[in-house]
């Protein structure tokens, strides 16, 4: 019991929510960059993503679960540590001891969590009504033009690559301390952090590579 | 040199306090900081003015006692010294230097620039000591061999002094720095195992009884401690705190 009360608890549940997050972008990334390679290959994962029961019963509900807890406790997080000093300095030199990234997790996070909002909007709300509401027949087919057309308009794809870049500075300093958050600091960090940091700036940058390449390259009817 | 310092006065804790202005003149750059609010307070008593209070003891960076957040920084700009070791010449002649309190609200103001830190007191009360047997059978700690590595490590961070100034540097006013650097210079030595879970345990939760804010790692409490204690205090505190709550 004293376990969930207590700070360090709080520090666990983001590190580990965090980290699982970090596995599942490293899926999204991959599965994605089949629809700049194979077309054919997207439709076939993309598929298997979309009708397996394991995949739509058990992970989606775990992923949409890792990322409420992940924001429900950032937010918790927040209002507690504002409230831990009420009366502020007259003057607070942040940048001297510290990196932007790392003093602006809440407000990265808030622009992650508003393309969360456009994200589900644009493919799974869609992909729902498609499957329950509008109750149409499996098409194997038909993931990698709706991808693609989702990108034709330029208002879109430039929100998305804003918030790969706010992605990226969230991951600059999240990925590396969720290790040191579950108490892992030693000889191996400097090549953890390496890895973490790398992380954060190739996988976003693929990302916005590949709506980029998206909106460049149309579907031609 | 001739200094614009706007400094914190707060009249008790239960008035609200404000940014008063001050000019000094003639101050040295081989003085401390300290010994340059010495000067201020004797042209303030000349004046008939009530000095400026602020907290102060063995003026040679061991005791902890000396604060003050000075431009932003807890004991000002330098690294790895306290206030009474920051010397003026880190300054220049014209400069404006803002001096308040620590803040957080764990460490309440009592008076102009002095805070209440005796939230320190109670994380240390509440775990931070080995029970031994003082009555005349003490066994004597040479008697266990302590591996020189873990010797060193316990010393890092037996070396904190309890200032306050990781609390004062945190955006969060976390006290994680300072409750890690006491629970590592047990948990690293053989006499500290003894009690290690209840340590952690208990320390931790009079940490947080304290209303200190969370960790988020941002690392500025390692940068502006006066002493150098490291982050990886905090990660051991962290493992021993899950090993601790694993084991119940």
């Amino acid at each position: 019991m004293s376990l969930i009360k207590s700070s360090l608890a709080r520090k666990y549940v983001m590190a580990l929510s965090g980290l699982f997050l970090v596995t599942f972008l490293l899926l999204h990334v991959t599965i994605n960059l089949a629809s700049v390679i194979s077309p054919d290959f997207f439709n076939e994962a993309s598929h298997f993503m979309g009708y397996n029961p394991l995949v739509q019963f058990l992970m989606q509900p775990i992923l949409i679960a890792g990322v409420i807890v992940h924001f429900v406790m950032g937010f918790v997080l927040e209002i507690q540590n504002k409230k831990a000093r009420s009366i502020g300095y007259v003057k607070y030199n942040g940048s001297a001891n510290a990196p932007w990234v790392s003093r602006n997790m809440i407000y990265s996070g808030l622009v992650v969590l508003a393309f969360l909002g456009l994200h589900f909007y644009d493919f799974w709300v869609h992909e729902m009504a498609y499957k329950y509401v509008e109750a149409n027949p499996e098409d194997p087919t038909r993931y990698y033009h709706e991808t693609v057309e989702k990108f034709a308009p330029i208002w879109r794809t430039v929100l998305y690559v804003v918030s790969f870049v706010l992605l990226s500075l969230h991951l600059w300093h999240g990925f590396a301390s969720s290790f040191q958050s579950m108490g892992v600091n030693n000889k191996y960090t400097p090549n953890i952090k390496r890895i973490a940091k790398t992380f954060a700036v190739v996988v976003p940058l693929l990302f916005a590579f590949i709506a980029i390449y998206h909106h460049l390259n149309p579907i031609t009817h | 040199m001739k200094l614009y310092l706007k400094i914190w006065r707060q009249k008790d804790a239960s008035s609200p306090g404000k940014i008063v202005d001050y000019t000094l003149d003639g101050v040295e750059g081989d003085m401390s900081f300290l010994e340059m609010l010495d000067i201020l307070n004797e042209d303030l008593i000349a004046k008939g003015e009530e000095p400026v209070e602020f907290d102060h003891d063995c003026r040679e960076g061991i005791c902890g006692t000396c604060s003050l957040q000075i431009n932003g920084e807890p004991h000002g700009p330098d690294r790895l010294v306290t206030t009474c070791q920051l010397h003026m010449r880190k300054f220049n002649d014209g400069d404006t230097i803002v001096i308040e309190p620590f803040r957080a609200n764990a460490f309440p103001v009592i008076k102009d620039l002095i805070v209440d830190r005796s939230a320190f007191d109670r994380i240390q009360q509440a775990g931070g000591y080995i029970s031994v047997n003082t009555s005349g059978n003490t066994v004597d700690a040479n008697c266990i061999p302590i591996n020189k590595h873990a010797a060193d490590e316990a010393m890092d961070a037996a070396t904190c002094i309890g200032c306050g100034a990781c609390v004062a540097a945190c955006k969060n006013a976390s006290a994680m720095l300072f409750t890690s650097a006491k629970v590592s210079q047990f948990a690293l030595l053989p006499q500290g195992r003894v009690e290690a879970v209840e340590r952690v345990q208990n320390m931790v939760r009079q940490m947080d009884l304290e209303g200190f804010g969370n960790c988020t790692n941002t690392g500025a409490c390692e940068v502006e401690c006066p002493k150098g204690i490291s982050l990886t205090n905090i990660a051991r505190m962290n493992r021993e705190y899950l090993s601790a709550s694993v084991k119940g």
